[in-house]
């Protein structure tokens, strides 16, 4: 890989854009896709290999290309800096998540509870107005609190975040659903949200509940059965 | 482990910016029970790093060797490992997988 390509393909992903390196087989002669004086062929195949976030070998015209796609990160919006939160950030950055945590309580919401993690502390509806949310986001609320839990569950419903979480029982979750109807969502748009949160995996202490948590996590972004 | 570590192409962009000679191996395509799916990559340098994987560990051994000559080269290669290939059995992809991994030079 040359320098300049090294280059450009970090500038892309630091900028969080999908990017393809291309990579003639065997040669090694590389772009970077999609580019508009790219083949047709060889762009249609790239914008498909990020659309199943999938790399692999493909032939076009008897030559053989690799198609490297770098997609963003998956994001993960925790609204809750409370305990389950400390023990899920670490697990959630070791796979590769970049994770947010918002908690307008800022005497949960310390650099000192969460180290090398961003931290919002706005009021969790304007955090995720701010956040944007798109189809590789998970929101997760973790609070308890109807005041911080329904604001960021009613912004999440109307955003295309592909993994929507709420902690709390059975009875909470119901009554959670009873508030979020009135604002406005039905049954079909609520049951996106996973409630209870997680796979039922019995878990009882905070990585527990972090762990199967990220369990379903896991099995809704490759599409277990 | 930190996350940066988990991604390959930065850990290898670093380590050649900090002055050593990279070679990143990539895995391209795979058949049958291959542990790790293309795109998985392993960075190697002349002085001994090495980070992430192309297989469980069976190949691994033999992607580095191929990584020095791509250094002191600069030309890429395609490895091909398969069963049929006594040079799989030989470095012990004892899984069945079959799988090519591309070996380049970085930067």
């Amino acid at each position: 890989m040359t320098p300049a390509l090294l280059a450009a393909l970090t500038a892309l992903r630091e900028a969080k854009e999908p990017v393809v390196v291309a990579t003639r087989l065997p040669g090694g002669e590389q772009m970077l896709l999609p580019a508009p004086e790219a083949p047709e062929a060889l762009n249609v195949a790239a914008q498909r290999a990020l659309d199943r976030d999938e790399s692999g070998t493909v032939n076009l015209e008897g030559v053989d290309w690799f198609l490297h796609a770098y997609n963003p990160k998956y994001r993960m919006i925790i609204v809750g800096a409370v305990h389950i939160a400390q023990a899920l950030v670490p697990m959630a950055a070791q796979m590769g998540l970049d994770v947010v945590v918002v908690d307008p309580r800022r005497s949960f919401a310390t650099d000192e509870r969460f180290p090398n993690v961003q931290i919002m502390t706005d009021w969790p509806d304007e955090a995720l107005d701010a956040l944007a949310p798109d189809a590789r986001t998970a929101i997760i609320t973790l609070t308890h609190d109807p005041k911080l839990d329904d604001p960021a569950l009613d912004r999440a419903l109307r955003s295309k975040a592909f993994y929507i979480g709420a902690l709390g029982s059975r009875r909470t979750h119901a009554r959670r659903l009873d508030r979020l109807r009135e604002l406005g969502h039905d049954d079909a748009a609520m049951a996106r949200i996973k409630g209870p949160v997680g796979l039922n995996i019995a878990a009882v202490t905070a990585p527990e509940i972090a762990v199967s948590i990220l369990a379903e996590f896991v099995a809704k972004r490759r599409n277990a059965a | 482990m930190s996350v940066e570590q988990l991604d390959i192409l930065s850990t290898a962009a670093a380590w050649a910016q900090a002055g050593e000679q990279v070679a990143l191996a990539t895995v391209t395509e795979t058949w049958g029970s291959s542990p790790r799916p293309p795109g998985s990559q392993l960075a190697v340098t002349v002085s001994g790093k090495m980070a992430g994987s192309v297989s469980g560990g069976c190949i691994e051994g033999a992607v580095a060797e191929a990584a020095m000559a791509t250094i002191a080269s600069g030309v890429p290669q395609l490895l091909d490992f398969g069963i049929t290939d006594e040079r799989a059995w030989e470095v012990g992809l004892a899984c069945g997988g079959k799988l090519k991994v591309f070996v380049e030079r970085l930067a």
